[in-house]
């Protein structure tokens, strides 16, 4: 089937095979060092806008989740009809102590999901067009063990 | 500078009127805020309008006079009153106008609000993706809190369960039923941890007030009140805000907490010398948020104010005396102006069954929405 990121220049395109490992793409500011994601024009912290690309770390700890157990409307374009929607988790990465991205939360039952977890970046695909080309996005995972 | 009294404050009910335009709703809280001010229309000469789905709320002239009055519309998200307030206010000290109307209105339909993530600065793949949604990053937000500060979902059901209450001895509140904690608690998961019984939703209303130069205050109030400071601030870098794909891992405070500290500087006030509140309570979690970035309380203190029912109408520090959001649900554009009409007349001993006894002194008023702007308003006796 063929396949395309939800959006160019988000994350590693395509999906390396293992053991490489997908990053997300931010960008950096040549003055002053803050980093962004999804890459920004200008920086938020100085207002220059002399950036620079930057890959990002590929793992990090949970800062915080919740659960969303409604199905959202538009301009959500997940695949889910009301009748199959299951609550899914989302939560903010702390990717390094550097930056903390959002993102859905795929192989957990958050029951089981604690503070400070290890997450790792994965790429998983998320809906198919009308004209059949499956759209990947980026996520997180729990972290496999170091070298796995 | 210039003293800013509020001589009259009008409302339309919050909740749900089927044959009623906004402009309508916007017009006749106008009309009650004249009225309660002793003024005709023609007294006014500058009128500051406040609505989400109205891009006009000038038009309500229409329905008051065609005055030829200079009427501003404003619109800054779920800060959009204190936005308002704060023009109207700033007419008078800048003693450009004697007499001003700020009035609010807004006509939601059912169900969370949606928008289109570009006009809030977001990337299309953040809505495609699911995650341009306000319910969510406040329970992501208090889920957080809740962790670093010993805080419990009882609390949660407390404060939603206090709201219901106050709401109840409201007559313009739109959720007027009590229910117990354990029916708010208990009630369906939203966004963990907030249940559906914790969350405001949108509906319809109005507010206004009018507002007069100091010195001509007691012509037209027995009771004039003082408005002592209005500040609106949008967020700084690093601050943990709705609709943000990423924030920086140093995190500062919360455009709230900007706003009440800007506020009680210029008002001459200490957090201490508040005897009232109304705070953004969008979702029980914000309420309790917002307690501690306001400057209300310490972080953590929560838990024990509630269990010891000091926000409750009789307790010490009275927040969301007529319900809040909560109760009243969120037509954007009045809902700051609601907070300021029940600040009045709670600090004017005219609030019926909900009044505070040992008529309080000082009121705070607090506005939080997307993405990431906050408006705090103080006022006296």
């Amino acid at each position: 089937m063929p396949s395309r990121p939800i959006s160019e220049g988000l994350f590693t395109w395509p999906v390396p095979a293992p053991p490489a490992r997908p990053v997300l793409y931010g960008a950096r500011c040549a003055p002053c060092g803050a980093v962004t994601f999804p890459p920004a024009p200008g920086c938020p912290r100085c207002g220059e806008d002399r950036m620079g690309p930057v890959e990002l770390p590929a793992r990090g700890t949970l800062y915080t989740w919740t659960t969303q157990e409604f199905l959202p409307k538009l301009p959500y374009l997940g695949p889910e009809t009301p009748e199959t929607f299951e609550p899914w988790a989302v939560g903010y990465v702390d990717l390094d102590g550097q930056l903390r991205v959002e993102g859905r939360l795929y192989d957990v039952d958050p029951e089981d999901l604690r503070f400070g977890m290890e997450f790792e970046v994965v790429v998983r695909p998320f809906r198919t067009t009308e004209d059949g080309i499956e759209v990947h996005t980026f996520g997180f995972a729990p972290s496999s063990p170091a070298g796995s | 500078m210039t003293d800013v009294a509020i001589v009259g404050v009008g409302i339309y009910p919050f909740g749900r009127h089927k044959d009623v335009t906004a402009l309508e709703m916007g017009a006749a809280a106008a009309r009650a805020a004249l009225a309660d001010a002793g003024m005709r229309w023609p007294d006014i000469s500058y009128a500051v309008g406040g609505s989400f789905e109205v891009d006009i709320p000038d038009a309500m002239v229409a329905y008051l006079g065609l005055t030829g009055i200079d009427f501003t519309n404003v619109y800054n998200g779920c800060a959009t009153a204190g936005a308002a307030l704060s023009l109207g206010v700033q007419a008078i000290r800048s003693g450009r106008h004697d007499r001003v109307l700020v009035v609010g209105l807004d006509k939601h339909p059912a169900g969370a609000f949606t928008a289109d993530p570009a006009g809030y600065g977001c990337p299309a793949w953040y809505g495609e993706m699911g995650l341009f949604l306000t319910p969510k990053f406040f329970g992501m937000k208090i889920n957080r809190y809740m962790h670093d500060h010993g805080i419990g979902s009882q609390t949660l059901g407390r404060v939603a369960a206090k709201n219901y209450a106050n709401g109840s001895l409201n007559p313009n509140a739109f959720r007027r039923t009590p229910l117990t904690v354990e029916q708010i608690v208990g009630s369906r998961m939203v966004n963990y941890p907030l249940t559906q019984y914790m969350f405001c939703s949108p509906d319809e209303g109005a507010a206004a007030v009018v507002l007069c130069r100091g010195e001509d205050a007691r012509n037209h109030s027995p009771r004039p009140v003082w408005i002592r400071s209005v500040e609106v601030r949008t967020r700084r870098y690093g601050a943990f805000e709705v609709h943000s794909p990423s924030v920086p891992a140093d995190r500062v405070p919360a455009p709230t907490a900007d706003a009440a500290r800007a506020a009680f500087e210029a008002a001459g006030v200490a957090p201490g010398d508040v005897d009232i509140a109304q705070l953004q309570d969008t979702d029980a979690g914000a309420e309790i948020i917002h307690m501690a970035e306001v400057g209300l309380c310490a972080d953590g203190d929560q838990e024990r104010m509630l269990a010891g029912e000091e926000t409750s109408i009789g307790g010490r520090l009275p927040i969301n005396t007529d319900g809040g959001l909560i109760a009243n649900g969120e037509p954007i554009g009045a809902s700051g102006l609601r907070q300021i009409h029940e600040l009045t007349l709670q600090l004017q001993g005219r609030a019926g069954g909900r009044q505070v006894p040992r008529r309080p002194r000082t009121g705070l008023a607090h506005l939080y929405g997307a993405p990431g702007i906050s408006s705090v308003t103080i006022v006296s006796t």
